[in-house]
């Protein structure tokens, strides 16, 4: 086997790895769209529950009560957000970003005693001979459990919106809230669960950098992993399958910085460290060009305030 | 049944269009209290820290006025582009641009400079700021990509841009390595106002950026068609107002006054270039702009008030060891009280279910 190729195994498995927590915060972020509701405080409850599933994991020595605290986090995040724009109607721009503003420093507060202590990496899956197989072993047979989970998470919530009276609903409410309400739908909490679910998942996200990814705990460690997941969720003009797709185009480009950096070729690594944001702001305009697409695929009350009396 | 329900007022409420601000502030420190007695401090002793201990002495009162000028700056820009349903977030990276092409010049001309270096890097200050906000506004405009999203990306884009030059060709070439620039030349730092303070001729431009933004928004037909426009979109449409014409002068503009700010942060209390400008004055900023109520003489009050949380993170943490993260989650939950007591501008709060209230009159 050449040189080239083995590397191109962990470079693949690093890429997924990389694509993890876009996964888990855009495909959250998705369903909360779907239902009508503009969350821009992604990045504020993924940093939360990173802090949250890492000191919660390192009191209690388990890496699975940290990741279920980091989505309790951001859950509980996301009901903040939820409470303010659904039941006090408050603008749903401004309450996002008040969510991630508050959000930065809740998590930086928290974090405080948990600054550059170290923590046991999770496992990862090792199948006897098929994790040794060459380039494609490591990245789809070695990872652990939530890189499966967030994979397993893309199908899971396709068939959820798409194959389920639920999902149904959820996107009814989202596409004509008044017409839902008047056939009986519980328009506020059907958009309530939908807020809650976007958090959870936000903060399964932040969970994954801090207790995996990293592993360790850093001010501000998402490092606006938040604001790239609102962006796919446009890029995948709203398809489970394509936020896949976009997560994975990121993670791609997360790694390929580094490892320019690694090879040593002569590109300063600052530079080289705002492509993923560059990205991003390319990917964008790519996709949004395209009016009638966007138009056609945005839920048609997304980000519009709901009062049953009005 | 619900026990508490909202109903529509018949129009907005103008008393409580001032007095949730003044709500908003009361339920942060009371927040606080308990936030400061949870984490184990003596309350009322950390408020006084916080939020009096600071303004007790001329020096204090200064640095009051150097925190709020970058944030009245950025925010008045902010407001006028929140007013038209532009929603510019990236005022953090037009600061740092601001900061880069006018603190660029002074290094450019270090030892060679005259009374016509500050000028001139005011200008580059502004046009570097106003250049990184037309960048989300030709992308909105012309390829109809969110501003929210490519203006945020620019702003990790900037700060890395920054980071290459303070460790590139800003570098204080007799500095040892350290990602500081030289120190500014006198004649390319802003004078000082106030002796014994480091009050500066920015927070002049800022007084000015107040009466200008109050100018544009109450007096002009730009104003309006922006009012127009951020209320009722379609009805702008009918009345020919060019929202493609809006959308670059509110980014332009914003992008331009936070420039101004990067820059006297720079050629004011700061003096050199270093990777660590702002403590995050461009986000909030924002929270200015909506405490502020969006008007240029909200915004300077809350500019205070926001520059006060500052430095009185900073104090707090000198005299009882408090963690200076406090400063962003004081921040954040302003804005969250005050988003949340905003509904009592356009709804009253009413109790017991709506049945009973119909029986009642019926009766």
């Amino acid at each position: 086997m050449s040189a080239e190729l083995a590397l191109l195994g962990p470079i693949l498995a690093a890429m997924l790895a990389a694509a993890t927590p876009l996964l888990f915060a855009a495909l959250g972020e998705l369903v909360v769209e779907k239902s009508g509701v503009l969350n821009l405080g992604v990045e504020g409850m993924m940093l939360v529950g990173a802090v949250c599933g890492f000191a919660v994991a390192v009191q209690t020595g388990s890496s699975t009560a940290g990741f279920v605290a980091g989505a309790a986090a951001g859950a509980g995040m996301a009901a903040l957000f939820g409470v303010l724009t659904l039941l006090l109607l408050a603008n749903q721009v401004a309450t996002g970003l008040a969510l991630t503003l508050f959000g930065v420093g809740l998590s930086a507060l928290i974090g405080q005693g948990f600054v550059g202590i170290p923590i046991a990496d999770v496992p990862e899956l090792y199948i006897p001979g098929l994790t040794d197989l060459p380039v494609i072993g490591k990245a789809l047979f070695g990872q652990d459990a939530l890189v499966y989970l967030a994979l397993a998470a893309v199908p899971a919530v396709h068939w959820f919106l798409y194959a389920t009276r639920k999902g149904l609903i959820l996107r009814a409410v989202g596409e004509n809230h008044a017409a839902a309400h008047a056939l009986g739908y519980k328009v506020i909490r059907i958009r309530f669960l939908a807020v809650l679910f976007g958090g959870a998942m936000s903060g399964m996200g932040g969970a994954f950098l801090s207790l995996d990814y990293t592993p360790m705990w850093a001010e501000g460690i998402s490092s606006g992993r938040g604001w790239i997941a609102l962006a796919l969720v446009v890029f995948a003009t709203w398809k489970p399958g394509r936020v896949l797709l976009g997560a994975w185009l990121f993670g791609g480009v997360t790694i390929a910085q580094l490892h320019v950096q690694g090879l040593g070729i002569d590109i300063p690594s600052q530079l080289l460290s705002m492509l993923p944001y560059l990205a991003t702001v390319i990917v964008l305009v790519v996709i949004s060009r395209d009016v009638a697409r966007i138009r056609l695929n945005a839920p048609a009350s997304l980000g519009k305030v709901f009062h049953p009396d009005a | 049944m619900t026990l508490l329900r909202l109903e529509a007022r018949g129009e907005a409420s103008r008393a409580m269009v001032y007095a949730t601000p003044l709500l908003a502030v009361a339920l942060t420190l009371a927040s606080g209290f308990l936030l400061f007695w949870a984490m184990g401090f003596d309350p009322v002793k950390a408020l006084h820290a916080f939020f009096i201990a600071p303004l007790m002495s001329l020096r204090g009162l200064g640095e009051l006025a150097v925190k709020a000028t970058p944030l009245v700056l950025c925010a008045i820009g902010l407001a006028i582009g929140f007013r038209a349903n532009v929603w510019n977030i990236g005022a953090e990276g037009q600061l740092t641009l601001g900061a880069i092409t006018g603190g660029g010049l002074a290094l450019a001309f270090y030892g060679e400079g005259g009374w016509w270096l500050l000028p001139l890097m005011i200008v580059a200050g502004m046009a570097g700021g106003a250049l990184w906000a037309a960048i989300p506004a030709f992308l909105r405009v012309r390829f109809n990509a969110s501003e929210i999203l490519t203006s945020l990306m620019l702003n990790y884009v900037a700060l890395h841009l920054l980071n290459y030059l303070m460790h590139g060709p800003y570098r204080d070439p007799d500095g040892f390595a350290f990602p500081e620039s030289r120190l500014f030349e006198a004649d390319a730092v802003l004078p000082l106002l106030v002796a014994g303070t480091r009050v500066h001729l920015g927070s002049l431009f800022a007084l000015l950026a107040v009466a200008a933004g109050w100018f544009l928004m109450a007096r002009t037909f730009i104003g309006f068609q922006i009012k127009v426009i951020g209320l009722t979109p379609t009805a702008a449409g009918y009345a020919g107002f060019n929202q493609k014409k809006i959308i670059w002068m509110t980014l332009l503009l914003s992008g331009a006054l936070a420039g101004l700010a990067g820059l006297g942060e720079v050629a004011g209390p700061i003096g050199q270039m270093n990777p660590t400008i702002s403590p995050g004055y461009g986000y909030t900023a924002i929270i200015v702009a909506f405490l502020g109520r969006l008007h240029p003489v909200g915004i300077l009050l809350a500019g205070f008030l926001m520059a006060l949380s500052f430095i009185g993170g900073e104090a707090a943490q000198i005299a009882l060891g408090l963690p200076k993260a406090i400063t962003g989650v004081f921040q954040g939950m302003l804005l969250f009280f005050l988003l949340a007591t905003d509904v009592l501008i356009r709804y009253r709060l009413r109790f017991g279910a709506k049945r009973a209230v119909v029986g009642r009159a019926a009766a």
